[in-house]
Formats: C-alpha cells, sequence, structure tokens
C-alpha cells in the first residue's frame, strides 16, 4: 500500500471493455484536456520560465540582462541570508509539524473512539480554524500577541510584570509556530479522522478476540491502517512550512525588529522581487527551493511506502 | 461487559471528554475574542480587557462603519472576492471534476504520464511559482485586472485527485456500459448519469477550493497593485498596516469587524455543507 497510487480497477471490468477498443478509452482525453492546458500555463510555464531567468543576472549600471550560466545558483548556495532562513524553517518544521501532527492524531483517534462525549461537536469545532484565512488568523493572534489591547498585555498586567512578550525576537518563531498549529491541526485531523472511518470493523473486532485492550489497538491495527494518510498529512506539511510567508509577513508590521526581511525563504524571494527587483536572483532562490521541498517530500513518501510494504 | 464489547462498544470517558475539551477552549479562545472585541468601540477596546465586554455595544456601530469606511472600498472587496471565489473555485471544481472522471474511467494512452506530472506538481510549492507567473503575467498585460487572481485558481491537483479517488468508487462501469449501449454519447453519459453520482465528491472539492480561493493572500499580494481589484485579505491587511504605520491613522475597530465579517461565511458554508464534504472525503480516503 503506498500513500499516493492511481486508483486500480478490477481487472474483470477492464478486459470486458477492451473489447470495445480504443475509441470509447480515447475519449478520456477529452475530459482531461482542459485542465491539462490550464496546468500547462499556471504550473509548467511558470517552472520553464523560472529555470530560463535563473541562467540570467540584470546589469546594475547599464540596464538589460546577461547570461551567466549557474552563477546565481553558486551564489544562492553561497548566500548567508540565504542558509539563514532555511535553518530557520527547518527549525520550525522538525519542531512544530510533530507537535501539530500529534495533536491532530490524539484528536482523531479521540473523536473516533466513541468514548467521547458531543463527538461531533469536537470535530467542527476544532477543524473551524480551518476556514479562517490565515490572514485573518494572523492579524487575530498578532493582537493578541500585541501590548495594545491583547490578552498577552491583560496576562502581564495580571502578573505585575513583563512575563509573556510573544512579539519579541525570543520569542516571535514559537509565537508563529503556535498560529500555524491552530490553523492547521483541525485540517490534519480530518484527514486522519476520514482514514480511520473506513478501517474494516473485523480488524477491531481481531484484536479484541486477541485480547488487544484499546491502546493496543491504536498501536497495532488503527495506526498501520492509516499510514498512508499520515504520510500525506506529513507531506503537506513539510511542504507548508517550507512555504511558511503570510504569518510571518503579516506579523511583520507588528514585531518589524523581529522579524527581518529574509525570515523565511519565501520572505526572502518575495524582497528580492518586489524590494529589489532582483527577479533573476528570486527566481534562482525559489528555485532551490522547490527542488529541496521536493526531494525531502519523495523522500519521505518513499520510506513511507516501503515501510508499508 | 466482556471484552469484545469493550473494544466495540466502548463506555463515554468524562476525562478524555475533559481533555479535549481544554483544546476545544484553545480553538475558541481567539474566535472568542474577535467576536467581543468587534462589538467594541475604539477607546474601549484599548481600555478594556480583552475577553470582558465593552462599555457600549458597538457591534452594528461597527460594521457599519467598516462598510461605509474610505467611500465603502469594503464592499468592494467583499465584492471582489466574491469574483474571485465564483469564476476561480467554480472554474477550479469544473475542470477537476471532469478530469478526475476522465482518469478514473477511461483508459487511454499517457494516463499514467497524466499521473506522474501531477505527482511532481502537488510537491512543488505553490508560492515557489508566485515570482515567475508574476513576471509571465506582467509581460502578458494581465497583473492588475481580474484574471490575474483567476487563472491560478483554476487549477486544483488535490481537487482532482480527491474526485478521481472518488469516481473510481461511486460510478459503476457496468452503468456507463449500459448508457453506450443504450447510444448515449460521452458526454451526455457525464452529464446525465455520472454527476449526480459524483455529487459529494464533488461539494467537498468546491468548497475547498472556495476556501483557497477566499483565503488566498500572497498571490493577489503580488499580483494586484491598485486597490479597487484587493480581495478581503489583502484590503485587511492593508488597513491593519494604517493602523500601525507611521502618522497612522487609528482603524483597529474596523480591522477586528472586518475580520469577523470575512470569516462568517466560511463557518456557515462548513456548518450547512457538514454531511457532504464529510462523506466526500471520506470515500477519498479509501484508496489511501
Amino acid at each position: 500500500m503506498t500513500s499516493i497510487s492511481p486508483p486500480v480497477q478490477p481487472r474483470s471490468v477492464r478486459s470486458v471493455r477492451r473489447g470495445r477498443g480504443s475509441r470509447v478509452e480515447g475519449r478520456g482525453w477529452l475530459f482531461v484536456a482542459p485542465f491539462l492546458v490550464v496546468f500547462a500555463l499556471v504550473f509548467l510555464a511558470p517552472i520553464a520560465y523560472a529555470v530560463w531567468l535563473s541562467l540570467f543576472r540584470e546589469q546594475v549600471f547599464f540596464g538589460g540582462t546577461e547570461f551567466v550560466g549557474l552563477d546565481n545558483y553558486a551564489a544562492v548556495l553561497g548566500d548567508g541570508k540565504f542558509w539563514e532562513s532555511f535553518l530557520r524553517v527547518l527549525v520550525f518544521l522538525v519542531v512544530q509539524v510533530p507537535v501539530m501532527l500529534g495533536l491532530a492524531l490524539v484528536a482523531a483517534l479521540a473523536i473516533d473512539s466513541a468514548r467521547l462525549h458531543a463527538a461531533g461537536l469536537f470535530r467542527i469545532v476544532i477543524f473551524l480554524p480551518y476556514a479562517v484565512p490565515g490572514v485573518v488568523a494572523a492579524l487575530m493572534w498578532g493582537f493578541i500577541y500585541g501590548d495594545h489591547f491583547g490578552l498577552a498585555a491583560d496576562l502581564n498586567e495580571w502578573l505585575g510584570r513583563k512575563v509573556v512578550e510573544p512579539l519579541s525576537g525570543d520569542w516571535i518563531l514559537a509565537s508563529i509556530g503556535n498560529i500555524v498549529t491552530w490553523e492547521f491541526v483541525g485540517y490534519n485531523m480530518l484527514i486522519l479522522y476520514s482514514a480511520l472511518k473506513v478501517v474494516p470493523h473485523d480488524l477491531y473486532e481481531a484484536a479484541a478476540i486477541d485480547g488487544a485492550g484499546a491502546l493496543r489497538t491504536v498501536v497495532s491495527v488503527k495506526l498501520p491502517a492509516i499510514r498512508g494518510a499520515l504520510m500525506i498529512a506529513t507531506i503537506f506539511s513539510i511542504i507548508g512550512s517550507f512555504q511558511l510567508f503570510n504569518e510571518p509577513n503579516i506579523l511583520r508590521s507588528l514585531a518589524p525588529n523581529a522579524i527581518s526581511t529574509f525570515y523565511t525563504p519565501n520572505m526572502y524571494a518575495y524582497n528580492l522581487s518586489f524590494g529589489g527587483q532582483q527577479y533573476d536572483y528570486s527566481a534562482t532562490v525559489a528555485i532551490v527551493m522547490g527542488v529541496i521541498t521536493a526531494v525531502i517530500a519523495y523522500v519521505v513518501q518513499l520510506r513511507g511506502s516501503r515501510k508499508g510494504a | 461487559m466482556t471484552t469484545t464489547n469493550s473494544v466495540l462498544k466502548p463506555r463515554r470517558s468524562p476525562v478524555l471528554t475533559a481533555v479535549m475539551a481544554l483544546y476545544l477552549v484553545y480553538t475558541l479562545l481567539p474566535l472568542a475574542w474577535l467576536l467581543i472585541s468587534a462589538t467594541k468601540t475604539q477607546q474601549d477596546l484599548l481600555s478594556t480587557s480583552g475577553l470582558a465586554p465593552g462599555g457600549t455595544f458597538a457591534l452594528f456601530d461597527n460594521i457599519g462603519q467598516t462598510f461605509t469606511h474610505d467611500d465603502g472600498i469594503f464592499l468592494r472587496w467583499l465584492g471582489n472576492t466574491l469574483l474571485y471565489v465564483v469564476l476561480g473555485a467554480g472554474g477550479a471544481t469544473v475542470l477537476a471534476t471532469a478530469a478526475g472522471y476522465g482518469l478514473a474511467k477511461y483508459r487511454f494512452r499517457g494516463r499514467r504520464a497524466v499521473f506522474a506530472v501531477l505527482l511532481g506538481a502537488i510537491a512543488i510549492p505553490g508560492t515557489a511559482l508566485a515570482v515567475p507567473t508574476f513576471l509571465m503575467f506582467s509581460n502578458l498585460g494581465l497583473t492588475n485586472t481580474p484574471w490575474a487572481i483567476i487563472i491560478p485558481s483554476l487549477v486544483s491537483p488535490f481537487g482532482l485527485y480527491l474526485v478521481w479517488t472518488y469516481a473510481t468508487e461511486a460510478v459503476p462501469d457496468e452503468l456507463l456500459e449500459a448508457a453506450r449501449i443504450d447510444g448515449a454519447g460521452e458526454v451526455r453519459i457525464f452529464l446525465t448519469v455520472t454527476l449526480r453520482l459524483l455529487l459529494p465528491g464533488v461539494v467537498t472539492v468546491a468548497l475547498f477550493a472556495v476556501v483557497s480561493t477566499w483565503n488566498n493572500y500572497f498571490l493577489p499580494l503580488i499580483m494586484l497593485s491598485e486597490p479597487d481589484w484587493y480581495p478581503l485579505t489583502v484590503g485587511l491587511n492593508q488597513w491593519s498596516a494604517q493602523a500601525s504605520g507611521v502618522g497612522a491613522q487609528p482603524i483597529y475597530h474596523l480591522v477586528v469587524t472586518g475580520s469577523l465579517i470575512t470569516i462568517v461565511p466560511l463557518v456557515i458554508a462548513f456548518l450547512l455543507l457538514q454531511r457532504f464534504w464529510q462523506s466526500g472525503l471520506t470515500a477519498g480516503s479509501v484508496k489511501q
């Protein structure tokens, strides 16, 4: 069982249809083509264009661009700002993703366990933050963190001294992690819960007959059964962490000293383009990040499906 | 009670419920703060404690001000967001549904290649494409127009994957065969037979496409410099930046109330369509 694979049709059905020849089967293109055309325009063309751009460099004094081969890539790989931002999202990923997926898994198992009062309420409320735009979530938490009228200010006042400072340099990465966790636990919970719901019930029965308790059933039956869903949730979360942009970009107006213009790779690429007009270099940063993300996502998927085999 | 029963029909646990209730409080706390804050005047917002009510109940006054501030630009942003959602998310749903069905039910040459390309696309960070897409659209003269937001919103690889898995389960081949024997064309079969069976999957894809278009921030941020075309997300952030920038014009109460108004339609949609999207997602996960 791999996590992502094209759905397979039963063989008997296939052999019946083969008799009708490829005329009917060829009609499949009719349905797929419109999607592929737009896909080529907004996915493939920009990738090709970015690769093209990354081979050039703007001339500062003379205008125009000059072909520089792989110089931009060498520059990115030797760029301290790039690596600083990369390490930051890596730390973020290593801490935030396990916390978020752990919470999502516990919530999904609890809701699925039938031991919860009002399980339906829990499911919908925990999912609710997903419907809140990232911008609104960041603004809302930013206010709550803030000194003006936030809950952090209330708490400090109550305690009599400045204990929590979510917008200070030491706290800010954790504060961003909290916003992202708040937003996406419910979404991941839903992916895992949907997978749990279709685990065949006779597996539980068999486990019960073997004398397995609730915890044992979770570890030996439920977790292996939802490995594919866990893998998808993990890959999406890794991609999301590497793309981190909205939350730090919005909090920047509240904490300009704690969040630099190259706080995450994506903010770096954005500010290179729209603050510095260095489009070629910015495209190179984007490609390097894209390749790193794709490789890591691929490795995770490979490891996951090998274990699942 | 035997062991078998305790695993299959466990008793409800107050302890587990209490622990989960703590998480519920964490989830609801910021939303409660937003709701309470939206009822306060600017003065109360700054002077009263976060979760305590203000001196005057100013919710309706705030809503009125949100819609009239700066010549009613908020209403314009709301209209823009609706435009992007209807055309972008609507189009994405149509394209993903047709393509997902085509991939699930026709075994044409090149089907495997399509799958490989899509899988690669999911792994590419969407925002990594943003700068080149902006430059491309800029050359085509599309920036600062609604098309710059709508066209990229039309593609949803995740939606396609969902319909694909859903169609494999929900549309029996025998039914398609029977319709063909009756002489129905492929498009007609799709419109009259398939769509009805796919409905829960399609609603799910539509809902998720609506959320991602409604919540879109990065793309409009780079594509649009003209506030008249902003969606709500970019507009709200602009108000927020105005409130805290140099020579700030304090309109915190408008940012708070505007945020609340931005959330409400999606929350209602999710609550009303619960039955649909939950069954749609469950079927989508059968194959995982």
